[in-house]
């Protein structure tokens, strides 16, 4: 086997064993922790194929925001019940059969859709486009040459749709924006309207 | 003044062989340094407080004195607190170190002489060395100690909140040169030192020492070291941590001490260029004599970057040693009122110099004034003329002291012989 497939196996192998570890550890810290590994290897996977840029934005927002929030939350505020998750075997079952469909419905749709098959020039293009970030900022900025292009399901050639990300982006980062301003504002001191009985002023 | 070449092939980059090579190489490095660094620590300390450091072990300066503490940490007893979370607690150190090391993989020591060229180096050294608040939080909570669980906190929110005028002011440079890959962006700054990002304008003058300080204070350094601030909180998060464990996490800091230095060497300091010479020996050796001239001109260039990072890496020391710590409020009243609103001002003026500024020049008899042109000229001529002054002033003659003063006080004792206001 060569060092390629091996590596994607041992990767993948780690974060499928995290995931799984995430739904059975009965501590919520550790179940923080094991979603770590598993985000962590999920950014391992994007640079095996070769996206660099996409897998360090991964570490960059998952691992060091995302998890960061969680893990302050989950340690913060586990109390009582939710220290120790004991899941019955009732949840088992139901769990086990809902995740049990969902994945075979996910197998089975990706087997049998015909996916383009890549030729060397789209390997030789992807592979150039992945690595190189100035291409990946002028997709952003729509220009033409840099979008990129492959087959779209029921169109027989190759198709460019010049599409600029830009605006996009620009609404999401608004919708971040009003996010943030609304978390503050949610999470502000109030000032305390009623007297605690008992107390005279 | 772009790299040409690669010093080590491409075909030899994707062989499984170099991956080995390369983190052994790396890893030696950073423990290396980190060896060096602590008796470094040591001796800088020692001077600063009028002391002499480590003087016994190893001959008259004590170099072998890592070397001792190393043995006695390794005999330590490998104790785990009763109400420690087991799984947690051993696994916290691992993630400062893993998250330190892998950073260097993209960090250029030399012309082509890097773990692995990265399109993205600088951007994928900041999302690893982002990780590394994970050990901070998860070493707190699974101590099950109240000093390491308040430590971690203040610590893993000012890491946090440090990253970002971190990341803005890695922005700048990385504006002025145009890409994200840390070979290409030092290969731009070659020739003389005037050439360098820190003297290209205003902005990243100012760039370059808030991303010092941010930076500082993501290594969880003084002034911002509340984590291990020993007259409070014992030993913040690695509080119960001995031995091993605990010498993982200092590896880890001093290896991301050098990390911090070596993105600032790289994006301000002009990288593995001598700053003396109108070009780059790698480059010049490789037009001369191919592939061995490529090697031997890097000889030069890897201990010129090695001895910019060990040169920032005592500069955090220095201050260390010198200034008080911050009480956690002023930790974040500073990044958040002070630091971010710079940086990003710094990011919008640098937006308008690279529009607009950059472009003006004017003509005088016959010779063409620009305003980079100035700028770059006069800012490095001016910091030379000051370093220089200041080395003079550091050098100058001592006064004679009054008669009758013996030793290093220089001012005569008040009560020497008369008593203030009785004759």
């Amino acid at each position: 086997m060569s060092l390629q497939p091996f590596l994607f196996y041992t990767v993948a192998a780690l974060t499928g064993l995290s995931a799984i570890m995430v739904v059975v550890t009965q501590n919520i810290v550790r179940a923080a922790a094991w979603l770590l590994f598993s985000l962590a290897g999920t950014a391992g996977i994007y640079f095996l194929l070769g996206s660099d840029f996409i897998g360090a934005t991964q570490l960059i927002v998952y691992v060091g925001g995302t998890l960061v929030l969680v893990v302050f939350g989950v340690m913060l505020t586990a109390q009582g019940p939710f220290v120790n998750l004991k899941t019955g075997a009732g949840e088992w079952a139901m769990s086990l059969i809902v995740g049990v469909a969902l994945y075979t419905t996910l197998a089975v749709s990706t087997l049998v859709t015909a996916w383009p098959t890549s030729t060397e020039e789209s390997r030789l293009r992807d592979e150039r486009s992945s690595t190189n970030v100035a291409l990946l900022g002028q997709a952003l900025m729509g220009v033409k040459e840099a979008t990129p292009q492959g087959m779209v399901p029921g169109v027989n050639n190759v198709v460019r749709v010049q599409m600029s990300y830009l605006l996009p982006f620009e609404i999401v980062s608004v919708h971040l924006l009003v996010v943030l301003i609304g978390a503050a504002y949610l999470a502000r001191a109030k000032r305390r309207a009623h007297r605690l009985p008992g107390v005279t002023n | 003044m772009t790299v040409p070449f690669s010093t080590i092939p491409e075909a030899a980059q994707n062989h499984w062989l170099w991956a080995i090579v390369s983190v052994n190489v790396l890893m030696g490095f950073m423990l290396a340094s980190a060896i060096f660094f602590v008796w470094l620590e040591r001796k800088v300390s020692g001077r600063i407080q009028d002391r002499l450091g480590p003087t016994r072990v190893g001959g008259k300066y004590g170099w072998l004195q890592t070397i001792a503490d190393g043995i006695k940490l390794l005999c330590k007893e490998d104790s785990i607190p009763g109400a420690a979370d087991q799984f947690l607690f051993r696994v916290a150190p691992y993630f400062a170190i893993c998250g330190t090391f892998v950073a260097f993989l993209a960090l250029p020591f030399g012309n082509g002489i890097v773990g692995r060229e990265l399109g993205i180096a600088v951007f994928f050294m900041l999302a690893v060395l982002s990780s590394e608040v994970f050990s901070v939080i998860l070493a707190g909570y699974g101590s099950g100690s109240k000093w390491a669980l308040f430590g971690g906190i203040r610590e893993a929110a000012q890491v946090v909140s440090y990253e970002v005028p971190r990341a803005i002011c890695v922005l700048i440079p990385v504006i002025v040169a145009g890409t994200l890959n840390l070979t290409e962006a030092v290969g731009q700054q070659g020739g003389f030192f005037w050439n360098w990002y820190i003297f290209h304008d205003p902005f990243t003058f100012i760039a370059f020492w808030v991303f010092f300080i941010c930076g500082t204070s993501s290594c969880k350094r003084a002034p911002f070291d509340l984590a291990e601030a020993e007259s409070e909180l014992v030993a913040g998060f690695h509080t119960e941590y001995s031995g091993f464990r605990w010498l993982l996490f200092f590896m880890a800091e001093y290896g991301s001490m050098f990390a911090i230095s070596g993105i600032a060497a790289a994006l301000f300091m002009g990288g593995w260029h001598t700053g003396l010479l109108p070009w780059d020996p790698a480059v010049k050796l490789n037009e001369l004599m191919g592939w061995p001239g490529a090697i031997l001109g890097n000889l030069i260039n890897v201990p010129v970057f090695i001895l910019k990072g060990w040169g920032g890496v005592f500069v955090m020391m220095w201050v260390r040693w010198t200034l008080p710590r911050l009480r956690i409020d002023q930790v974040m009243m500073t990044c958040l009122k002070y630091l971010l609103p710079i940086s990003c001002f710094l990011l919008i003026a640098i937006c308008l110099w690279q529009l607009v500024i950059d472009k003006l020049e004017w003509q005088v008899g016959g010779v063409t004034l620009s305003v980079p042109g100035l700028w770059k000229y006069g800012s490095a001529l001016t910091c030379v003329m000051l370093i220089i002054l200041w080395v003079l002033k550091l050098l100058r003659t001592r006064g004679v002291s009054p008669p009758g003063v013996t030793g290093w006080a220089d001012k005569a004792p008040v009560m020497a012989g008369t008593m203030v206001g009785v004759k």
